[in-house]
């Protein structure tokens, strides 16, 4: 809400400029966001009274006026034809620079003499009327700045309410405040009408049919009033609050609205069928225009105002194209209301409709507030608009709303807040809050807070109410004392721990995607149709479809950041994430949260420099990095096989990784079709881990092996096999040969090409031999050789070269 | 004879000498060495003359010639090592290299700046005895507004723009559910943190419709708003450094009462005004307040026993003032030159 800081200081004395004084109802809980200095300097404008009128020998539309301002009198040469003599104007002096950046210059037009400039709104900038010159009120003094006659000069302090403040969606609201942190004293409007002979209940008849939804419906009326743009201070003060001026009597409902805080509406008397309120449901699925010309569909559960045949408002939210205020008006029906606030919620939710009116009535409103608004208003309307009020007011308020009584406990407002309180200081910030206080023995008081501060109703309210007047500043700083509890570090934290600092020490990033992807990321990843991944739980009300479904696996994140960053020349990556995937679960309403973890290389995946080359990212070095990264964890070894990997994976070079042979994970390179969907080249590889399975088969022990005491001693065995048998089909068959002294056997080569067949490949092994007891011959290792390459010779198809 | 033996000496002694000083190379030396004191050397045949002396003399210019061969011997070894040494000087001197050259690159990686802000956050207050708690980021609406006390028609919930699966099945827009969680299976003493992702619909330079939070709670007897500015002034202090100023100021949150938000002096001007701070010279980082006693009642724990106090904030926002980062959308766009910098 923007406050005006002079409307606020008409209602309560405040000494404070507008940034101390935002810097005190920041700190008491109503934060300002800003202070915004508004309304034109106008510099050399001064109010002038115009002493005469005569025509322009030279121009027929033109006029030669002679306007007094202070001691001098000035010939002004002007174009309009609103004023009269002894209007008061706005005359912009020579030298004067207005608004619109025009230079005001003495000047000759058509041969006389012109000495300035009578101007109008807009050329003050204070309005869009070009309309003829502005006339201003006649008390405004003569000779003085325009800019302080009107009081246009202003500060907005841009209030953000919480929303247990309705009370201070109001000028008067906010006035309170600053008189209960001040200490000073508040003075609202007090308002005088002076009411006709005939009553309104005589003309007007209002029932309510639902009371739960509306405790609380006054009617006043007013006949005889004529209709027409409101003056220039209060179409000012509306605009300034964020409100557009239509007509006197629309806007003197939102003045008082501002002022107040409590919504008004205006009917025109002579379209309500009967002279007749109704306030009941609707009925569901009725059909109703609203003032803005939108049709809407209501609910059962949406309170309307009706007349005797017709639905003529949507009570508290918006008032009905049917009865709206005309230029022809002449009697008007005045509503002043206390709708129920989660009624209006509920309402103005359904329809999609929040307006300036549904925000104050959900917050809630001071139900004793009702009917001297509706005095203030009426007062205003027959100000400016003329017409005589009908006498009294229509009041239904069946039952009235309960006034709590609150227990408050002095020990238990130092217990909460930590510091100890005086009870003369508790009992004086209860009073400058306009609460009442009575005692209730000992340190214990009865307290009855005011009508508009429906959201004190329990003794913590008021605890809330003495810490914040009293300054959270003053509030001391203690340390609590804590309790030593015993819970213990969960594998799967640890082994999160272990996997990212695992993957960080082999040079990958770690990113953070979005948990909701796009489902044709999904379609892209050619899994079978009854893949449950297929399946992910869909938002109702995402912000775009690529963000419109759980993700069931951590896939398309990475994909579509390898995308982003080829996109942006990053072509070397190394990323993995680690998050959540989102399964739903038969008959659960939650679906399983799994953490998961997924990686990707692709370009160079180490760096190059000026004396080392880079390495491209393949099937090999992925495949080194899953099992560093399982040495890090210290699982098993993990074995590797082809065959039934993902369908995102390319067959040739996808492999399942297994532990103690259950299925942990995938790796390989992605598939042609799925990179190309991801705008992504060939080469990209991806690994993937099952983290529960993986935590199960992860430990932290460690076995020390002594130092072997004697050398080992190598020998190599280079082979030629089929192409299709693997490497680890002759390493198993190595140990296979039964000899306690084989320590390890390597790979160290692999051939394919001349002069080897083109069906075949070349292998070759490096085999360490080591006795724990002794320094072994050359000839017992050569036995021992022997042994293996007699094995290797029996294998079918296989040569040693 | 003896004059002449005096003068030879004299002569080999001298021109010795002279050789000596222009010697630069161990060779020149080593051939010099050879010429004077090998075996055929002009000094040792010298030296063999001084049998044919006349016996008077010979005791002394055997004396004068050894004496000379001792001098030159000395001299030549003391050069000979000096010039060694010199040798292995230069020959190391020639292995100069540039080393301006860069270094060998390794490769390196980072955990993401949220994880590792997310990190120093949870060290913070688990070293002050808090325990990580986590909670479902998919969340019934009970947990994460109604048992909140943000009932449905209530217009807190205008606060949270809300992600949903259907009408009792969301994406928590705080990571304040988890306290009722932890509630609900335990007695108090509680002290707790629970960091996490969550959700609401908003996207632009300061917002993205998935963020991070660690929440805060802590319920006992006894604990009082002085509790929790002790707890968030260790923690503010902890990680935008000591002496950081910081204010508490009332505010509204349906599941604490009082409650609080908590700016810190603007890092960006230290409190002076800029448009980081909208020039106030505060920055509101996190949102707090004592556990409202209907929370209390809804987890069926009795608020005139005990009391308690929850804190939340937001990650990614500790982290754009701590790096000096203006969008919060390069957080999950994840641009490796972003990661890099962390």
């Amino acid at each position: 809400m923007k406050v005006s800081f002079n409307w606020l200081k008409e209602y309560v004395d405040c000494e404070l400029t507008p940034s101390e004084l935002a810097d005190l109802l920041t700190m008491a809980g109503l934060e300002i966001e800003g202070v915004e200095a508004v309304g034109p300097e106008l510099k050399g404008v001064v109010v002038a009274l115009i002493a005469s009128i005569a025509p322009h020998p030279q121009a027929d539309r033109l006029s030669l006026c002679r306007v007094q301002a202070g001691e001098k009198t000035y010939a002004i040469v002007c174009g309009a034809r609103n004023m009269k003599e002894g209007d008061k104007v706005a005359l912009a002096l020579a030298g004067a620079e207005l608004p619109g950046g025009v230079q005001v210059k003495k000047t000759k037009i058509r041969g006389e003499l012109s000495e300035g400039m009578l101007c109008s709104e807009a050329e003050l900038g204070l309005s869009t009327s070009a309309e003829g010159i502005m006339i201003l009120p006649p008390e405004a003094p003569i000779g003085a700045p325009v800019a302080d006659a009107l009081n246009i000069r202003d500060h907005l302090l841009e209030l953000s309410v919480t929303p247990n403040r309705g009370d201070c969606l109001s000028i008067i609201g906010v006035a309170r405040e600053v008189a209960a942190l001040t200490g000073t004293r508040l003075h609202p409007p007090t308002p005088t009408l002076r009411e006709g002979k005939n009553e309104v209940k005589d003309a007007v008849r209002v029932s309510v049919s639902d009371p739960d939804l509306c405790p609380r419906y006054s009617a006043r009326l007013i006949t005889g009033v004529r209709i027409c743009p409101s003056p220039f201070w209060l179409r000012t003060r509306l605009e300034r609050a964020g409100v557009r001026s239509i007509n006197n009597v629309v806007d003197v409902t939102n003045y008082v609205m501002v002022e107040y805080g409590q919504p008004l509406h205006a009917f025109d008397f002579d379209l309500l069928e009967g002279g007749e309120i109704v306030v009941k449901r609707a009925a569901e699925g009725e059909c109703f225009v609203t003032l803005d010309g939108v049709e809407r569909v209501l609910h059962k559960d949406t309170l309307m105002i009706c007349d005797a045949l017709r639905t003529v408002a949507i009570g508290g939210v918006m008032g009905g194209l049917n009865s709206e205020i005309r230029d022809a008006t002449s009697r008007v029906l005045l509503e002043s209301a206390y709708f129920s606030p989660a009624g209006i919620r509920r309402t103005s939710t359904a329809l999609g409709l929040q307006t300036e009116s549904s925000y104050r009535f959900e917050r809630g409103i001071d139900p004793e507030g009702v009917l001297p608004a509706s005095l203030r208003a009426m007062a205003l309307i027959a100000e400016l608009a003329g017409g005589e009020a009908a006498k009294g007011v229509i009041d239904c308020y069946q039952t009235p709303l309960p006034c709590p009584k609150i227990r408050l406990r002095l020990p238990k407002v130092s217990a909460l807040l930590g510091m100890s309180l005086e009870q003369k200081e508790v009992k004086g910030i209860l009073k400058r809050l306009h609460m009442e206080v009575k005692e209730n023995g000992g340190e214990e008081w009865v307290i009855s807070p005011p009508t508009y501060r429906g959201d004190i109703t329990r003794e913590i309210d008021l605890i809330e109410e003495i810490g914040r007047l009293k300054g959270y500043d003053h509030i001391p700083v203690q340390v609590p004392k804590m309790w030593v509890m015993p819970f213990r570090k969960e594998p799967e934290e640890e082994l999160e721990q272990r996997l990212k600092d695992a993957l960080v020490g082999f040079g990958f990033y770690e990113v953070i995607t979005f948990s909701f992807i796009s489902p044709h990321a999904l379609e892209a990843l050619r899994l079978p149709p009854d893949d449950p991944r297929l399946l992910p739980l869909a938002l109702l009300n995402p912000l775009a479809e690529v963000q419109s479904v759980m993700r069931t696996t951590l896939l398309p994140g990475l994909l579509e950041t390898a995308r982003y960053n080829l996109s942006h020349k990053n072509r070397d990556l190394k990323i993995f994430e680690l998050r959540e995937i989102y399964s739903p679960r038969k008959g659960e309403k939650l679906p399983e949260e799994r953490r998961a973890l997924a990686g990707l290389g692709m370009g160079a995946v180490t760096p190059e420099g000026w004396n080392i080359l880079s390495q491209e990212a393949d099937f090999y070095y992925v495949k080194g990095c899953v099992e560093q990264v399982l040495a890090e964890l210290k699982t098993p070894a993990p074995t590797f096989t082809a065959g039934e990997v993902q369908p995102y994976l390319n067959p040739g070079t996808g492999a399942i990784i297994r532990l103690d042979g259950e299925k942990v994970g995938a790796l390989g390179e992605l598939h042609p079709e799925v990179a190309h969907v991801f705008e992504l080249p060939r080469g990209v590889f991806i690994f993937e881990f099952d983290l529960t399975i993986v935590s199960n088969h992860m430990s932290r022990e460690i076995t020390f092996a002594p130092l072997p005491r004697f050398p080992s001693v190598t020998r190599d065995v280079a082979v030629t096999i089929d192409a299709g048998i693997s490497a680890e089909e002759i390493t198993a068959i190595i140990k296979g040969v039964d000899n306690k002294y084989i320590e390890s056997i390597e790979v160290f080569d692999c051939y394919q090409g001349d002069p080897i067949p083109h069906d075949r490949k070349g292998l070759a092994y490096r085999i360490r031999y080591r006795s724990p007891d002794r320094t072994m011959t050359d000839e017992e290792v050569n036995e021992f050789h022997q042994g293996v390459l007699e094995r290797l010779e029996k294998v079918p198809a296989l040569t040693i070269r | 004879m003896e004059d002449s033996f005096q003068a030879a000496l004299q002569s080999v002694h001298e021109s010795t000498l002279t050789k000596l000083a222009q010697a630069v190379t161990e060779e020149e030396l080593n051939r010099l060495k050879i010429e004077t004191l090998g075996r055929k050397g002009k000094l040792t045949l010298l030296l063999r003359r001084v049998r044919e002396l006349p016996p008077e003399g010979r005791r002394q210019a055997g004396e004068q010639a050894n004496t000379v061969k001792q001098e030159l011997e000395a001299k030549i070894e003391e050069l000979l090592i000096h010039l060694h040494d010199e040798g292995k000087r230069q020959a190391l001197a020639q292995e100069q290299l540039d080393i301006t050259l860069p270094g060998t690159p390794l490769p390196r990686g980072r955990v993401h700046p949220i994880t590792q802000v997310m990190a120093r956050v949870v060290d913070i207050f688990t070293r002050m005895g808090f325990q990580v708690e986590e909670g479902p980021q998919v969340e019934l609406d009970y947990y994460n507004f109604e048992a909140l006390n943000i009932p449905h028609d209530h217009p807190a919930r205008d606060m949270h723009d809300t992600f949903y699966f259907s009408d009792e099945v969301l994406l928590r827009t705080h990571t304040s559910p988890v306290q009722i969680r932890v509630m609900e299976n335990r007695h108090p003493p509680i002290q707790i943190i629970a960091p996490g992702a969550v959700y609401r619909r908003d996207s632009d330079i300061s917002h993205t419709p998935m963020f991070h939070q660690v929440e805060g709670l802590m319920v006992d007897e006894g604990i009082s708003f002085a509790h929790l500015k002790g707890v968030l002034t260790f923690f503010v202090h902890e990680i935008f450094g000591q002496g950081t100023p910081l204010r508490f100021r009332p505010s509204f949150f349906p599941f604490t009462e009082p409650s609080a938000e908590v700016d810190i002096g603007c890092v960006i001007c230290k409190g002076e005004g800029c448009r980081v701070c909208k020039g106030s010279g505060w920055l509101e980082i996190l949102g707090a307040g004592m556990v409202d006693p209907e929370v209390f009642r809804i987890v069926g724990y009795d608020p005139e026993e005990i009391t308690g106090f929850a804190f939340g904030m937001g990650i990614e926002r500790i982290a754009m003032l701590k790096y000096g980062i203006n969008d919060i959308r390069l957080f999950f766009t994840n641009d490796l030159r972003f990661l890099r910098q962390f």
